[in-house]
């Protein structure tokens, strides 16, 4: 029964999209009936609630364990632990084209619900698009993906969930991204919006940016954890692969990222309108594109888990229309949005649009890099791109990036002089050449791009903390602390993702139990190798005992897990972690002779890199807080003046 | 006007962008893009050495080797038309076996032999790597 009212409701979500988009487009044709504009709203709430419910509906089947419902079946077990049952409800292709389209509708419900910064018509507009853009959802669901097919006999129990996403940190990690990607088309709306009723402007900048930096602040999150997750769930001892999905999210993060920066051009100073607006269709065009390549399985990746070419052809022409369309309504209607205020060429807006060009350049590299090997698979050749490609292109870019990124805080508005921002910038400057030369002295093997990425992370982390300098603390905005940590953080993290690659040493042998091996400053010992019984898994656990020096033993348990639904070995890293970074150990296998291999790692400072990502989307938390309480009491004190 | 001009030199500024990323992206490609063999495909040709490529095909029937260190090991990848031996130093992957596909990322020797700094293997029982399915069926050496 539950399955069917879910089956119900999405129908019934997808109605009102239909209605929601028709509204909007009556309301703005026929401007002598302002019923129908107003109808939009409550189309829209009505809308949010129907999908929130059927999403609803699908977890609780997966709670109860529904084996009559094909997807239960696909991707759940009954005695898999709740955390998962309930995450299996996204964790796989028709769940989570479900929360995808339900986040979309509950973020269309919060502009009807909150926003009142833009025109009437600018906002009808914005619903409008928001609805059409459900409606290609809905429409994917409904007719090549439905969450709530049953199966007929049913079976006595299901398949389970793939093992490897069966992690606490996976269980929030699709979730986080969705609400990232989505978070992005409401930019898009916003934009469509202002373009339909040529109203761009910092109106339209200042509506948008909470939406972009909310989005924003959720791809780094789900970027970051997902990091974090590849690094200690694959046993691989690497934190960033270019795997296609890991740049499907990074993509709309670099979109996010510039648009971010260009919609606060717009709404202080009413510069960069046409570029903006650009922006917000890119990044959601990258969402799309990011949903496209994890959703089709057309490309090799090492999580790749739906293979299916007829729903991959479905996003495709969903990507098409949507992206096509926004691109000819920008076509058409650029000439008429005016030009923004004049700056000059050294100027904090010339310092962003500089951040926005730089973006643009990783964008497409990360995104030429990664659409390659379907282009070229077409021809019939067979090619994958790794990071031979993507670090010393994307890496240049980005450093460079970084160093304009600790110098645009420092410089004035509109109009600055050279050589007073070179003086603020001096004390960083200074530390950054400097540690260019300490750095080849104290280590004159490493490679150039962590030496220069080590140098500019102490330039960037100097320079973006000098915003701050000769301050009142506690007077400073909420939201310039949020670009100082976010700053920060990004230096932070690029000296960790400098210093690990550097400076890791890896152990890779086969020993006996209570043999001794060593690695970098640790000398461990395998005392033991046992097996054990998990909830839903055996295993072979190590106890290891790590020493460094002379100081206090830790002891490690990595393990070698076998999963019996659907049957699966994986590989459980153990991790210890430092001050100055981590230990890390996988249990290989056993040899004819009894050794056992094992694979250590000692990381240094690798802990900066999730740091840094955390910071960054704290900094983005801060700078968001910081402007809706600043709007808010900006409203208040109109309300008093009036 | 001014502000017209602006506008131009904002639109060309991004314009280079764009064209600039074509640019890198294309010098990238050129040089570093690692292109998938079978043994089928190196055999009487020029090897590409000194360049990260992928070799894709079965592990041979009884060709695993395990070398004293306890972590090297030694086999042989085939397509039904050629085999090639490869040494790989590391912590094979589960569902690395006899019999069983492989894709190995390394290099090819001057010898013919390929060093393998990684082998990729099946997350699960249902995936297979889409390159290599696709040379399997070609050359007919999958049997499904």
């Amino acid at each position: 029964m539950i399955a069917e009212l879910g089956l119900g409701l999405l129908w019934l979500a997808a109605g009102l999209a239909i209605i929601q988009s028709v509204l909007g487009m009556l309301g703005l044709w026929q401007t002598n009936r302002p019923d129908l504009g107003n109808a939009v709203r409550p189309v829209a709430v009505a809308q949010a609630l129907l999908i929130g419910l059927s999403f609803a509906c699908l977890i609780y089947l997966f709670i109860v364990s529904d084996m009559s419902v094909k997807l239960v079946v696909a991707n759940s077990h009954s005695d898999k632990p709740m955390l998962y049952k309930v995450s299996g409800a996204w964790g796989n292709h028709e769940g989570s084209m479900l929360l995808w389209v339900a986040v979309l509708a509950i973020a269309g419900a919060g502009i009807a619900l909150a926003e009142r910064r833009v025109r009437r018509d600018t906002l009808i507009a914005t619903l409008m698009a928001q609805g059409l853009l459900a409606l290609g959802f809905y429409a994917f669901l409904l007719f090549s993906s439905n969450p709530f097919e049953r199966l007929n006999p049913a079976p006595q129990d299901g398949q389970g969930l793939n093992p490897l996403l069966q992690d606490p940190g996976l269980a929030f990690h699709p979730p986080t991204l969705y609400f990232g990607y989505v978070g992005m088309s409401v930019a898009f709306s916003f934009a469509v919006g202002a373009l339909i009723t040529r109203d761009v402007g910092p109106a339209f900048a200042r509506a948008t940016r909470p939406w972009v930096l909310g989005a924003w602040v959720m791809l780094t999150l789900g970027i970051t954890a997902g990091s974090y997750w590849a690094y200690y769930e694959l046993g691989w001892g690497g934190w960033w692969f270019w795997d296609p999905v890991e740049n499907a999210s990074l993509m709309p993060w670099l979109a996010a990222t510039a648009l971010l920066h260009s919609v606060t051009v717009l709404a202080t100073r009413d510069a960069l309108r046409a570029w903006t607006v650009m922006l917000a269709v890119v990044a959601f065009s990258m969402s799309i594109v990011g949903t496209f390549l994890v959703r089709s399985g057309i490309l090799t990746s090492v999580h790749a888990f739906a293979v299916d070419p007829q729903r991959g052809s479905f996003i495709l022409a969903l990507m098409l229309i949507y992206i096509g369309g926004a691109l000819a309504l920008f076509a058409l209607r650029v000439g008429t949005v005016r030009e923004g205020a004049v700056f000059e060429p050294v100027s904090r807006e010339a310092a962003l649009v500089l951040n926005n060009l730089f973006l643009t350049v990783i964008l497409g590299v990360v995104l030429i890099g990664t659409l390659y090997p379907i282009v070229a698979q077409g021809f019939g050749q067979q090619v994958s791109i790794g990071p031979p490609y993507f670090n010393p292109a994307a890496g240049s870019v980005a450093l460079m990036l970084i160093v304009v990124m600790a110098a645009g805080p420092l410089m004035r508005w509109r109009s600055d002089s050279a050589p007073k921002v070179l003086r603020r910038l001096a004390i960083p400057l200074a530390i950054g050449i400097l540690s260019l030369l300490v750095v080849r002295l104290l280590a004159p093997d490493m490679g150039v791009l962590p030496w220069l990425g080590l140098s500019t992370a102490l330039l960037a982390g100097t320079g973006s903390i000098a915003p701050l300098w000769k301050r009142n603390l506690l007077r400073t905005p909420l939201f310039t602390w949020g670009m100082v940590v976010a700053h920060l953080g990004v230096a932070v993290a690029l000296a960790g993702m400098a210093v690990d690659s550097a400076f890791f040493k890896e152990r890779l042998v086969a020993v006996n139990e209570g043999e001794t091996t060593v690695v970098g400053p640790f000398s461990v010992k395998l005392v033991s190798v046992e097996p054990i019984i998990g909830p839903n898994w055996t295993a072979i656990e190590a106890t290891m005992e790590a020493r460094r020096g002379d100081g206090q033993p830790t002891t490690l348990h990595p393990q070698a897990r076998n999963y019996s639904t659907p049957p699966t070995d994986t590989s459980e890293a153990a991790i210890t972690t430092y001050i100055d970074g981590q230990l890390y150990a996988v249990l290989g296998k056993q040899g004819q002779d009894g050794r056992w291999q094992l694979r250590l790692w000692w990381k240094p400072l690798v802990t900066f890199i999730w740091l840094g990502g955390f910071m960054i989307a704290l900094g983005g938390l801060l700078a968001l807080v910081g402007r809706v309480w600043r709007e808010r009491r900006g409203v208040k004190s109109e309300e008093i003046a009036a | 006007m001014k502000a017209k001009k602006q506008r131009l030199i904002l639109a060309l500024l991004g314009l280079g962008a764009v064209v600039g990323a074509g640019l890198l992206a294309a010098s990238g490609l050129k040089t570093e893009a690692s292109f998938f063999f079978a043994p089928g495909d190196v055999a009487g040709i020029d090897l590409p050495l000194g360049k990260a490529v992928r070799l894709g095909g079965m592990v041979a029937d009884k060709s695993i080797r395990h070398d004293a260190d306890g972590v090297t090991i030694h086999f042989v990848v085939e397509d039904g038309k050629a085999k090639v031996p490869v040494v790989f130093k590391g912590i094979a992957p589960d569902l690395f076996k006899e019999n069983s596909g492989v894709v190995a990322e390394g290099e090819f020797r001057a010898d013919g032999s390929f060093v393998a700094s990684n082998l990729l293997a099946k997350h699960d029982e249902r995936y297979m790597p889409p390159e290599l399915e696709g040379k399997m069926h070609k050359t007919g050496s999958l049997k499904s």
